[in-house]
């Protein structure tokens, strides 16, 4: 596999003769001053196909967990399945995809859904399964039915694990967009594979993914520390 | 109707590929089959295997030094959430710009992906032994060494093989971009479309997913097999919780 600069970016050459630091694909801050708005659309590409396959993910891995919490049975086939399409690596399952969803957003957005299946799900149970039996007795000695007692005792008492699944969710959703370039979805990693070899691309775009990543993970860190005061009492 | 037959086609036709050789869109060479296929799995096994070698023998012996001291928790906990948040093609785009190509780059970027997960995995398994159980060791008269050596490390060994189980589906997924780096893996005809067409490219995401899925229940058999008979009597849920290779929360919530 052969990268030719010229050929694969033409504009971009053009752009970067004369100065010697761009020339010789160095680190150059001034060409990061001057083009750094190439990597605003990207950026919003990536954030998009993140926040979207997580919240997908998430509704359908939240609806399997409650369903398996009831029916416990169902625990071993869902992590089997979730963690077969988890295990596929994502550089074939973009592929994979293509002759049911073609080439474009959908396909990114199905496989980088099917990737948080299973970090949700397990989060999930783990999160119900630790809620103290004696909480439970208290509850259903208030009268409490099934129902209320997931909405009212299980689920609050499960929040800091379903959150700590969110936060692996989407730094890992985070990480694998990268790769959506290769579903045609754009994204930072497009950006990456125009200009491999020029240091200041590659630390631009790599860099503003690991700024997105460490940015959503705090935001949900941050909503975590809000909703679970009791946490912080204790600790 | 005509979709999924469309659909069933180009699964047929990947599936020759991998089988038959057969000339490449281009014209003049020819691509796919068994031979290059194999070649090229060869070459992606190799550079997996060798980065899980290294990563092992540099992340087992420091976890559980680490884990039987009890020290370096902050640094054996929080390497694998700094793992998670540098995303393996940014690892790989960085030392394709500042190191270079080859062979040894796309190992050392694989060994850089592989060790936070058994690192952490190794520690955290260590640590969970009961004190107890340590504390009837030294009671009985053995070293430092020899409760590492018989008492911790078997005990942590499902916790470490799940460590394991990940590092390398998450290698084995990672080699993938190594034409990237001038590396010829299964990768090649996923990335190079104009030669190798499409055919060639669902080819090799088909047979990339196969071997993924089999080291995968590979290790899982080889994980129980390890695991001490009195941990897969006595502990139910956690020893689901190894199997799902994530650390306890209790170690989690530390960082």
């Amino acid at each position: 596999m052969t990268f030719d600069l010229i050929a694969q970016s033409g504009d971009f050459f053009q752009e970067r003769s004369g100065s010697g630091c761009v020339a010789e694909n160095g680190f150059c801050p001034d060409w990061i001053a001057d083009n750094y708005d190439r990597y605003v659309t990207p950026f919003f590409e990536h954030v998009l196909l993140t926040v979207v396959p997580v919240g997908i993910g998430f509704a359908i891995a939240f609806t399997l967990a409650l369903l398996a919490h009831r029916r416990q049975w169902l625990i071993g086939p869902i992590t089997g399945v979730t963690g077969a399409l988890y295990t596929i690596p994502s550089v074939a399952f973009f592929f994979l995809l293509q002759p049911l969803t073609g080439l474009g957003n959908t396909t990114a957005i199905v496989a980088l859904t099917c990737y948080t299946l299973l970090i949700i799900f397990r989060n999930v149970i783990t999160g119900l399964r630790s809620v103290p039996a004696e909480a439970k007795d208290a509850a259903r000695g208030m009268g409490l039915t099934e129902n209320q007692m997931l909405l009212r005792v299980e689920l609050p008492l499960a929040v800091p694990e379903l959150l700590a699944g969110l936060r692996i969710a989407t730094t890992t959703t985070v990480g694998l967009a990268a790769l959506a370039f290769l579903a045609g979805a754009g994204g930072l990693g497009a950006e990456l594979d125009r200009l491999p070899s020029f240091k200041s691309n590659v630390v631009v775009a790599g860099g503003l993914s690991v700024l997105l990543a460490a940015v959503l993970d705090l935001m949900i860190l941050t909503v975590q520390r809000l909703v679970t005061p009791w946490e912080r009492a204790s600790a | 109707m005509s979709t999924t037959l469309a659909f069933l086609g180009q699964f047929g036709d990947a599936v020759e590929f991998i089988f038959k050789e057969r000339e490449s869109v281009g014209g003049g060479v020819q691509v796919g089959g068994l031979g290059e296929i194999g070649d090229l799995g060869w070459t992606h096994l190799k550079v997996s295997l060798a980065a899980m070698l290294v990563a092992c023998a540099v992340s087992i012996p420091i976890g559980l030094y680490l884990g039987h001291k009890g020290r370096g928790e902050f640094l054996a906990i929080s390497v694998s959430n700094v793992g998670r948040a540098v995303p393996a093609v940014v690892l790989l785009f960085f030392f394709l710009a500042y190191v270079g190509n080859g062979f040894r780059n796309v190992a050392l970027v694989l060994i850089l992906l592989a060790i936070p997960p058994i690192l952490t995995n190794t520690y955290v398994g260590t640590r969970q032994v009961d004190r107890e159980i340590v504390d009837a060791a030294r009671g009985m008269g053995m070293s430092g060494a020899q409760i590492v050596r018989s008492v911790r490390l078997p005990l942590a060994m499902p916790t470490i093989f799940a460590g394991i189980r990940t590092s390398t589906v998450s290698v084995l997924a990672t080699a993938t971009i190594g034409p990237y780096a001038n590396l010829q893996t299964l990768g090649e005809p996923i990335l190079s479309p104009q030669t190798y067409g499409f055919a060639g490219g669902l080819g090799a995401a088909i047979v990339v997913a196969f071997m993924t899925l089999v080291a995968d229940a590979g290790i899982g058999l080889t994980q129980q097999a390890v695991t001490p008979k009195g941990i897969k009597l006595a502990e139910g849920p956690r020893r689901q919780r190894a199997r799902l290779a994530l650390p306890t929360r209790r170690r989690e919530a530390a960082t």
